[in-house]
């Protein structure tokens, strides 16, 4: 770790080195979501339940094409998955994609430091504690002031038309019906349960890369923009702030998560690095319209401030209920919203699905 | 193996919960080597907070369980710290009375400037609340946890004597281990339950104990009854709180429990009791500092010796029993006290048998420990004997809290059991010696008729009316044949205040002979109408049926099944018969008044 302490454990996934900022996640369930969510990409993630890897591995759960975390740390892997839809073990799924991890070690612990001391950079790696120490952090930028998204994002355009799971009939969560609108997403590292949300109740929805223009999204007459969730600081992806700087006021315009941070400083407010974070599938969120609480699914290290931004153009619509941090913001005027969290959960309740719906309406209207 | 890959075997069966003594067991071995092994190893436990939300914010409440991990929570402090163990799960026979008297020892030492160290491990208990004791563990009551938590803790002492059997039984293998044990030593703990060592005792202080022997066979304890004389009250030695004892009255009976009903060997004897007929049984809790010695309360039993004691009613103060009597129980009690050096709470239970006007004293049991009465007679007598206890234990003489030898109360307090029999269909709702209530009430009242009402009402079993008018207007009585004497009495009483007595055809004949008005019924399997019509036809006002040991029929078993069932009220002992009729003279339903609990001693 960074501050020089060691936590010996067993080597779990692929053999090797990894490095990037841990960070700690708290659902119980969802470690596929979790480590396949582009959001985590350049950090090492720890879980704090215990006991991870118990379902297995499936071909549908994936929130992009590959791993994304540089690491994963559980405190014990399960070594006999059990689940109908379960095609490999986690353990087996990270070797195949070379994701190293590392296990037995104090979670709690490890939790205990990040929560007192903020998260950090760390290395995975293999050895004894014989061997020298140092240099183990060279080449691990720290995470604030990190654009991550170019590594993320879709070097070209694309259409998506998968659509939600048919178990979310019993979620309430399927449309009745498809609006005849059109979406176009700027991909920051896009989860695919968004897309899976976007195409179950829009007509079409047009990805776009982070860095594409704006002149290039309203090429394809869209009814709204989705500004997608996404890695690292939202403070040095410039050109996608740009972008939507000159989308404001053109489309309806909704954002989740590093969208929300972009959305944030194209509207003139600023962000900054949370200690540790929320990442989790439990945090309390207030609509402070409505006085309401939505139990969310959550993963961001950084926080938007609108300190400073004229009210009348933007103002906060929604807070965590553990540290009163910004969790949702909107600008009647310019027609846009977003959220810090995820209303596409995966992890996580669905809560907060209703965000969709209201994009929707916004962009029918 | 060599010692690292020991230790990693060891750390592995650690983190998958296996105790010392399941590896002891194990790899054949004794628990104390397995200790040993992973003290030279290193291997501890460490303790993590319950924090309900996994580490990701900073909890205050101090909630501790052990894991073989590597980083402990516990935070130090400053203050002489003072473990208290607590009862574990809650079964019958071992229940809420205890953690009352732990949490009661946790607020007295914090009042005397102690950190107090909760041990515990049931969840539904108020000793087990974040906020009661300065910090929890919430660990099992086994020797191998609570040392744990000792050398982690390194307090000034542990109290045992709290939590009943189950922290009592770990006295000797922690001070063996060099924990300090505060209070009433381990030796005289060992001393009141060694069934040879404490005959030797009471011997020398001249206190009588029902005649008794051990037997290894059924040969044995037929040769032991014929010497004791029938009924005679036998269990086996390795159980604990009346499991499996019986009272039995001849010799064919005693024949089948030796070979149906135990096992006994030369390593499980058999302890075959003289049963002192129609004795009435006597509890004390009383509270020493090993110079002085208060009594806390005398509770006499409304059933006969021989159910089970937390079963049984009881009254404070004693009402029966000769002003002599009580005088004996108060010597013997204080002698005991000396005698094992009691440090804090003892309970005795005494027998008092009657002959022809005259009362005598036997011991049954000692505990040198918290019972279960003494909720009870806190509450009755307004005196907090968990407190007190706690803070003599902790070194403060008792002298100094001013008690007098014995509380005199004026008013009259009744203890009743709470039985969960309507929950469990087809059980027989007879009382013995081993113990069934789940639950105790109070009733208190300045006589006994009006407290033993409000003891029944309390427990669920609303007394007649004694006026007529009410449509419920029938006693139906049935009892054996050495309970019929002493239901005449009773039965007179009902027929004073206008009730019809009807009764089965031995016990109509025996009241007929005496010139009691009674109306002959048919028991179930006679005709019809017999007893349950009656019970069904929601006239009957109270049962009175009283079998003959365990030989009760079938029919009897489905009449107080039935009464169960229909929420009649019911006694199945002679004594407590007579406590109801008294109950039901007091006439509860008119004049009742409230009266705060506060507003009668205290």
């Amino acid at each position: 770790m960074e501050d020089g302490s060691i936590y010996q454990g067993r080597a779990f996934g692929a053999a090797g080195r990894a490095g990037g900022e841990v960070v700690f996640n708290t659902s119980m369930t969802g470690y596929q979501e979790i480590l396949t969510d582009p959001s985590y990409h350049g950090q090492i993630v720890t879980m704090t339940y215990p006991l991870i890897g118990n379902y297995g591995v499936n071909q549908e759960d994936l929130e992009s094409k590959k791993i994304q975390a540089a690491g994963f740390i559980v405190k014990e892997p399960s070594i006999v998955p059990s689940n109908w839809r379960s095609g490999s073990s986690l353990e087996d799924w990270m070797r195949s994609q070379n994701v190293v991890g590392l296990c037995g070690i104090d979670t709690r612990a490890l939790v205990r430091k990040l929560r007192n001391a903020g998260v950090m950079r760390g290395v995975i790696r293999l050895g004894d504690e014989s061997e020298p120490r140092g240099g183990e952090l060279d080449g691990i930028p720290p995470m604030a002031g990190l654009d991550l998204v170019r590594y993320v994002t879709t070097q070209e355009p694309y259409t998506w038309s998968e659509k939600l799971h048919p178990y979310h009939r019993a979620q309430g969560t399927l449309a009745p019906q498809k609006a005849p609108v059109r979406v176009a997403a700027l991909d920051f590292g896009i989860k695919h349960n968004i897309l899976r949300h976007l195409a179950e109740r829009v007509r079409e929805v047009h990805v776009f890369p982070a860095f594409a223009k704006a002149k290039d999204v309203l090429g394809c007459n869209p009814d709204g923009i989705f500004l997608s969730n996404g890695p690292g600081d939202p403070e040095p992806v410039t050109y996608a702030v740009e972008t939507v700087r000159d989308l404001l006021g053109a489309k309806p315009l909704f954002g989740i998560c590093l969208g929300h941070q972009i959305l944030g400083l194209a509207l003139g407010g600023r962000t900054f690095k949370l200690k540790f974070g929320h990442r989790g599938s439990n945090q309390p969120v207030k609509n402070l319209d409505t006085g309401k609480i939505d139990i969310t699914s959550q993963n961001h290290g950084f926080c938007v401030d609108l300190a400073g931004v004229d009210s009348q153009k933007a103002r906060v619509t929604h807070i965590n209920l553990n540290d009163r941090t910004v969790e949702g913001l909107e600008s009647r005027e310019l027609r846009c919203f977003s959220v810090q969290y995820h209303p596409e959960a995966s992890p996580g309740p669905h809560d907060a699905s209703h965000h969709f719906d209201a994009f929707i309406e916004m962009m029918k209207t | 193996m060599n010692e690292k890959e020991i230790y990693r075997l060891l750390l592995e069966a650690k983190e998958f919960g296996f105790s010392d003594r399941q590896l002891a067991h194990i790899w054949k071995t004794g628990e104390d080597s397995i200790r040993r092994l992973r003290e030279r190893l290193g291997l501890r436990p460490v303790y993590k907070t319950v924090d309900t939300c996994a580490a990701e914010f900073e909890a205050y409440t101090p909630y501790h369980y052990s894991t073989y991990e590597t980083e402990s929570e516990v935070r130090g402090c400053e203050k002489e710290k003072i473990v208290i163990l607590g009862g574990g799960p809650n079964r019958i026979g071992q229940g809420i009375e205890f953690d009352y008297c732990c949490v009661h020892a946790v607020l007295a030492l914090k009042e005397i400037g102690y950190e107090t160290i909760m041990v515990n491990s049931n969840p539904e208990t108020v000793s087990t609340d974040y906020d009661t004791a300065d910090r929890l563990y919430f660990e099992p009551l086994t020797f191998e946890d609570v040392m744990n938590i000792i050398e982690a803790e390194k307090p000034k002492g542990v109290i045992v004597q709290f939590g009943g059997q189950t922290p009592l039984k770990l006295a000797v293998p922690l001070e063996n281990a060099g924990v300090t044990i505060l209070g009433t030593s381990p030796d005289s703990i060992d001393l009141a339950e060694d069934r040879e060592r404490f005959g030797a005792l009471i011997e020398d202080l001249k206190i009588k104990q029902p005649p008794n022997g051990i037997a290894v066979n059924s040969g044995q304890a037929r040769e032991i009854a014929k010497r004791l004389g029938y009924p005679v009250l036998v269990r086996p030695s390795y159980v604990l709180g009346g499991r499996a004892m019986e009272i039995v009255y001849d010799e064919a009976n005693l024949i089948r429990y030796m070979d149906l009903a135990v096992e006994a060997s030369p390593e499980k004897p058999v302890l075959v009791d003289k049963y002192l007929d129609n004795a009435v049984e006597v509890d004390v809790d009383a509270i020493s500092d090993g110079v002085d010695v208060c009594i806390g309360g005398i509770m006499e039993h409304i059933e006969f010796a021989g159910v089970h004691s937390g079963d049984s009613a009881c009254v404070i103060p004693p009402r029966t029993l000769q002003p002599s009597t009580i005088e004996l129980i108060c010597e013997q009690t204080t002698a005991l006290a000396k005698a094992l050096n009691v440090k804090g709470l003892m309970n005795i239970q005494y027998a008092v048998a009657r002959h022809n006007g005259h009362e005598e004293l036997y011991v049954l049991e000692v505990n040198p420990r918290a019972s279960r009465t003494v909720p009870f007679v806190s509450k009755a007598t307004g005196v907090s004997l968990a407190k007190i206890a706690a803070k003599v234990m902790a070194g403060l003489p008792l002298a100094q809290f001013g008690l007098p030898k014995m509380p005199r109360i004026d008013h009259i307090a009744v203890k009743e059991a709470v039985l969960p029999f309507v929950k469990f269909p087809g059980v027989d709702t007879l009382l013995g010696p081993e113990m069934r209530s789940t639950g105790e009430v109070m009733g208190i009242d300045t006589d006994f008729g009006r407290a033993y009402a409000k003891s029944q009402a309390g427990a669920g079993m609303r007394l007649p009316s004694p006026h007529p008018g009410d449509k419920k207007r029938c006693v139906v009585v049935s009892v054996n044949d050495r309970d019929k004497p002493l239901i005449v009495e009773s039965v007179k009483k009902l027929l004073d205040m206008g009730f019809e007595v009807m009764a089965t055809q031995g016990t109509h004949q025996y009241l007929q002979e005496k010139n009691l008005e009674c109306r002959r019924v048919f028991k179930v399997q006679e005709g019809r109408p017999n007893i349950v019509d009656f019970m069904k036809n929601n006239i009957t006002a109270l049962v009175i049926n009283t079998p003959l040991g365990e030989n009760s029929t079938f029919d009897e078993k489905s009449l107080r099944r039935c009464a169960l069932e229909l929420n009649v009220p019911y006694v199945t002992t002679v004594s407590a018969a007579q406590a109801a009729v008294l109950g039901i003279e007091s006439d509860l339903g008119r004049n009742l008044q409230v009266k705060a609990l506060q507003d009668y001693s205290m």
